[in-house]
């Protein structure tokens, strides 16, 4: 069984590989100095991978008998995963360098935490699945503590440690449970095991599952780390934590709830309701106060979650390609938005004070308007591509009978925007305070100018993502 | 002793006796033969280079950590070989390239913490 099935875990095997290796020349040659260097070659390896697995066609392939499966929703999931840490890496490396923190490390441990992605975006089985979600957050955890002589940072991996450890731990607990009542961790096993009553324990085990996973999407009522750790977190790394885990993730529930839990799309469809519902009302709403800029896109994303959460829970396959549609709009606006706060600061030291842009369209009025166009997509404001996003899944939950969820949503969208603007009025209408220095690289300034192009030209046809996501979303529900 | 039953029982006795006479001896001699040096310290309990009863909330040398973690890993690893060796003839090559990956992958952190100087106690 084994040979037969290494050739679909080839992607995930090639930067096990890769790591390990990289790991070792590092070590033993010139350590630190090498940084860059691995820097760039992981990320032109993640690209040129996101190529392999977006040209791999034909029906889905299970290797290990259902452990493992490569269809066109994780093909979808892996490229956007690829690509979106493939861009953090180079947008964060100038800054990581300038604050001290070029250890090279730092992109083995992102291309662990991508493997474990992958691994969570192709899972079949729960144990699978656990696996991947480990390897992710472990790496993350170490990303995040990697400014070792900082009080934040450290404060901040280890809240994300604990807490992580923690939804581990309820995940686990709910994977008992499901195990308990269907015999058996495969997605397709527990598939074919419900039929007419679901028993009570199965229900809770769901639930305890959906928490679990709840946390790792940083879905309100179990956001409470997410701002602390952003904020806390190196700049780099919390441009990383907002976009390549966030897919992976939310990919992951939609996996979990089709595939193990298909036959019972009711259960599981009011309990993400109710986690996009709280977080799209409690991400907007929590925003409205913030006065650092890492804090309020901890709470955007949370609002963010609420609305791809929404697609998923009509639990249609219009639902599921909204949600992915959704997710690779986001991931490419907070690309844009983390390359611009990289380059903030003053004096040489970063800043993240929102206050530090008042005025900011007269220092840089180039890239006070591609920030501009930045904010307007985050907010849903009609011409730019965010809008569509939101739209795709208001039209779903529609589609799906849940127009409640829609109205909701449209709500709240409209309460979001306040805090979005709120930046854009300092920008251009604020009160002269100490200049904000523009100084940025030119992979920033590249990324920053290019997502907000992409936000107003990909009106005219979101560049083709709609049939992919249809596939993508046809082959989970087929 | 001509109960059959009772001589199977034999060894146990010796066994027995052999055990309280050497309890005995030994206990006896470290009380007769022993060189005495009484200290306190001696008698407190030992906790790694701590004080035992003390306030837990103290800075100690990360190193502990790294050793610690470093022995839980290597305790693993030698919980995984048991079973698998005594599996070893009904296992497949798969089994067998199995264990060989887990091993190198444990081998490539090692080398790297080697290399980094993790375990260099100066």
């Amino acid at each position: 069984m084994s040979g037969v099935d290494l050739p679909i875990l080839l992607p995930e095997i090639i930067l096990a590989l890769y790591a390990m290796a990289a790991l070792l020349i590092a070590v033993y040659g010139g350590k630190d100095k090498l940084a860059g260097v691995l820097t760039w070659t992981t990320a032109i390896l993640f690209v040129a991978l996101a190529g392999v697995v977006a040209t791999r066609n034909g029906v889905g392939s299970i290797a290990y008998d259902g452990l493992f499966i490569d269809d066109a929703f994780a093909r979808f999931a892996k490229v956007v995963i690829l690509v979106s840490a493939a861009g953090v890496l180079i947008m964060g490396h100038d800054h990581a360098v300038r604050r001290g923190l070029g250890h090279f490390e730092y992109p083995i441990l992102a291309t662990l935490a991508v493997i474990g992605m992958m691994v969570m975006v192709s899972s079949g089985d729960l144990m699978t699945l656990y696996m991947g979600l480990e390897l992710q957050s472990l790496a993350l955890y170490v990303m995040t503590a990697i400014r070792r002589d900082n009080l934040k940072s450290t404060e901040a991996g280890l809240k994300y440690f604990v807490l992580g450890a923690l939804s581990s731990g309820l995940l686990l607990y709910g994977a008992s449970l499901v195990y308990g009542y269907a015999g058996t961790t495969l997605y397709s096993g527990i598939l074919s095991t419900l039929g007419g009553e679901v028993p009570l324990g199965l229900l809770f085990g769901l639930v305890f599952v959906l928490a679990g996973m709840a946390f790792k999407v940083s879905a309100a009522p179990f956001h409470m780390w997410t701002p602390d750790v952003y904020e806390g977190a190196p700049t780099p790394v919390t441009a990383f934590l907002a976009t390549a885990p966030k897919v992976a993730a939310m990919a992951l529930i939609a996996r979990v709830a089709q595939d193990a839990f298909g036959a019972i799309p009711g259960d599981w469809g009011q309990v993400l309701a109710a986690f996009a519902v709280v977080s799209m009302f409690w991400g907007a709403i929590a925003a409205i106060g913030q006065t650092d800029i890492k804090r309020l896109m901890a709470y955007s994303s949370i609002a963010h979650m609420g609305f791809a959460l929404v697609g998923l829970a009509s639990g249609t396959v219009g639902g599921v390609q909204a949600m992915l549609i959704y997710m690779a709009i986001y991931v490419t606006m907070n690309l844009g938005t983390f390359a611009f706060i990289l380059s903030m600061e003053r004096d040489g030291q970063p800043v993240t004070d929102i206050a530090s842009l008042n005025m900011f369209s007269k220092t840089a009025p180039l890239k006070a308007l591609a920030l501009l166009v930045l904010l307007f997509s985050l907010a849903g404001v009609p011409p730019m591509l965010g809008f569509f996003g939101k739209y795709y899944v208001l039209k779903a939950a529609v589609d799906g009978g849940m127009v409640w969820l829609a109205i909701a949503g449209a709500v709240a969208s409209v309460i979001g925007a306040y805090y979005y603007l709120r930046v854009v009025f300092f920008m251009y209408f604020g009160s002269q305070v100490a200049k904000l220095d523009s100084r940025m690289s030119s992979v920033q300034w590249v990324m920053l100018v290019a997502v907000a192009v992409i936000m107003l030209i990909g009106v005219v046809n979101l560049f083709g993502i709609e049939a992919p996501a249809m596939a993508a979303a046809e082959a989970l529900l087929g | 002793m001509d109960n059959p039953l009772l001589r199977e029982y034999l060894p146990i006795l010796i066994l027995l006796a052999l055990a309280i006479g050497l309890g005995i001896v030994l206990i006896l001699a470290a009380a007769i033969i022993a060189v005495r040096n009484p200290d306190p310290e001696k008698l407190s309990a030992y906790e790694c280079g701590f004080n035992a009863f003390d306030d837990a909330r103290m800075k100690f040398d990360v190193r502990f950590y790294l050793v610690s973690i470093l022995f839980i890993i290597f305790d693993l690893e030698v919980a995984f070989l048991f079973p698998w060796a005594v599996a070893f003839g009904e296992i497949s090559m798969m089994g067998f390239w199995s264990m060989m990956i887990f091993l190198s992958v444990l081998t490539v952190g090692f080398a790297y913490e080697w290399k980094k100087g993790a375990l260099e106690w100066a």
